[in-house]
């Protein structure tokens, strides 16, 4: 079943600027899907429409096969969203917050005060549930967020940046609860600025550039497409000349770093037969960039040239 | 409206009591201090020297327009500086992502600002005793013209705030359109006063029939047609709710 079907969305703001031409995406149900794109891109566009927060121009959106024009109601009770920027009542007590949510759902007061509880305890707020929210820290306030997205318990939720400007610790636990909500079967729509994140996370992905969907696919399937690759290596001993091995780029960093651009068709054994002949031993390598990153600039340069 | 429905209009209204309530210095003080005042100023010591209208004293003559005015001025206010609020801060969002229909935050909203209203109308009562003689005349229109004068300006407050893209926009309407027709709405004067032409004038605004049936709830006096004037109240009233139902479900103001 899919969790989202989007045909044919058009979106032209008030000062013609034309933010979608025409999309059509298809979310599976279960899913860990990325929708990546540069700034302007289109993507807030996108999920605010499928959030009801931006009208559409025409095209459809459908909610687990609920049409959200004709079944707003009920689509928009299957959505959870974890907005970009924080918009939190700063005067209201954290869990205030969720208890209204939940009932800005329908949900009874019983029902929300155990789910409150279930989720400010997941999430570590459960000692700040009498705290107002502009006491909390930033870190705090994401989680708050992602507790209140989650107190209707939707099928589908949507996180847009969902761990901008956290620190990595708290990046990583929320990974954790991510992925952990994921396996419960909900479906969810990542967008991030981290490729790294989304190549981690997300099983599917789909890039809009210019308010059109430029790739739409696995992420494996899409960073196997990566034709050369770049890695760095960190070497044991200081290298004083660069060696030359045929069809391989190598350049030079600093005497004991080296970086090297290696196409699909070479192995790595291929390249360190070449290195130890040289008498170059290699301590360590990483990526020079992410792969996804690596993807993602490629794709999105070539929808600009 | 269904159990679901419900439940969300209660959480809605619930949330507005209790900010206004929160912020009680700000939300029920004032009109109790300005009234107080208009109590020793046009009650006490202007009153004294004006005798008796319609044959109440001064004070006993303009306490039903002081409730209107502070009724109307807060019911405004209330929906008015909430809503925008939600709207600069952006948690708006939570209701607008959820399955709460626009009827339902709609009439949320406004129960918040009628029950601000009555409150209010309360306190200025409650004072009034401290400077005048009170004699209710019929109770239950006192309390439907409360209500619907306050769910009249919390809708128009609502409206205003969908509109508003800043601060001085919500404060625009009440300064320059609301507090003029209050005090010309005959709080502190029968209209028979007036010139014949500026007793035309006064018929085309709408807070006489409001402070006037509100009057005769209170004194058994008007200068006004009392069921008409209910009548009137109401179906404007409805009117200016569709309208304020229309701009929401096309999310004028808070949807691009």
């Amino acid at each position: 079943m899919l969790a989202l079907e989007i045909r044919d969305l058009r979106k032209i703001y008030s000062n013609n600027v034309e933010a979608l031409k025409g999309v059509s995406l298809k979310v599976r149900e279960g899913d860990f899907f990325a929708l990546l794109g540069p700034n302007g891109a289109g993507k807030t566009t996108l999920i605010g429409i499928v959030t009801s927060l931006v009208n559409k121009t025409s095209g459809s959106v459908q909610i687990f096969g609920h049409d959200l024009d004709s079944q707003k109601s009920f689509a928009k009770s299957l959505i959870g969203l974890v907005p970009q920027e924080f918009n939190l009542a700063i005067f209201e007590k954290v869990e205030n917050i969720l208890l209204q949510q939940a009932g800005y759902y329908g949900i009874s007061r019983s029902l929300a005060k155990q789910r409150a509880e279930k989720y400010l305890k997941k999430l570590d707020l459960w000692e700040k549930r009498e705290s107002q929210v502009r006491e909390l820290s930033s870190g705090m306030k994401r989680r708050l967020m992602f507790a209140r997205a989650m107190m209707h318990e939707p099928k589908l939720l949507i996180l847009d940046e969902p761990t901008a400007g956290v620190d990595l610790e708290i990046r990583r636990s929320m990974w954790s609860f991510i992925q952990g909500i994921n396996r419960e079967g909900v479906t969810i729509i990542l967008t991030t600025h981290y490729l790294e994140e989304a190549e981690n996370l997300c099983r599917n992905v789909a890039i809009i550039d210019h308010g059109e969907i430029i790739a739409n696919t696995s992420v494996s399937d899409l960073l196997s497409t990566l034709q050369t690759e770049s890695f760095v290596l960190f070497l044991a001993q200081p290298c004083a000349e660069l060696p030359v091995i045929d069809d391989l780029v190598l350049r030079k960093i600093d005497d004991k770093t080296l970086e090297i651009d290696l196409k699909k068709t070479h192995s790595m054994n291929y390249v360190f037969e070449h290195l130890s002949a040289n008498n170059i031993v290699v301590n360590s390598m990483r990526n020079k960039v992410n792969r996804l990153e690596e993807m993602f600039m490629l794709l999105t340069k070539n929808g600009r040239s | 409206m269904n159990a679901q429905n419900w439940i969300a209009y209660w959480t809605i209204t619930e949330r507005e009591i209790r900010r206004f309530l929160r912020i009680w210095g700000q939300s029920l003080v004032p009109s109790a201090i300005t009234t107080s005042l208009y109590f020793i100023v046009f009650g006490g010591l202007i009153g004294n020297r004006i005798g008796s209208l319609h044959g109440f004293s001064y004070a006993q003559y303009i306490t039903p327009g002081l409730v209107m005015l502070a009724v109307i001025t807060n019911s405004y206010t209330n929906v008015s500086t909430s809503f925008y609020l939600s709207k600069f801060i952006r948690n708006i969002e939570e209701v607008l992502v959820s399955p709460a229909t626009s009827t339902v935050i709609l009439l949320g909203y406004i129960t918040g600002g009628v029950i601000r209203g009555l409150l209010i109308g309360a306190v200025v009562i409650l004072i009034s005793l401290f400077f005048t003689h009170i004699v209710i005349a019929h109770f239950f229109i006192m309390l439907l013209v409360i209500v619907l004068s306050s769910a009249l300006f919390s809708i128009f407050g609502f409206i205003n705030a969908l509109y508003a893209d800043n601060f001085d926009q919500i404060s625009i309407i009440p300064t320059f359109v609301l507090t003029p027709l209050t005090y010309l709405g005959g709080i502190f004067y029968s209209i028979e006063m007036l010139p014949s032409h500026w007793q035309i004038v006064s018929h085309f605004n709408p807070v006489l029939y409001m402070v006037n049936t509100f009057r005769y709830g209170m004194l058994g006096q008007s200068d006004v047609n009392v069921v008409g004037s209910i009548i009137v109240l109401s179906l404007v009233a409805v009117l200016s709710f569709c309208l304020a139902w229309i701009l929401l479900e096309k999310g004028v103001g808070i949807r691009t």
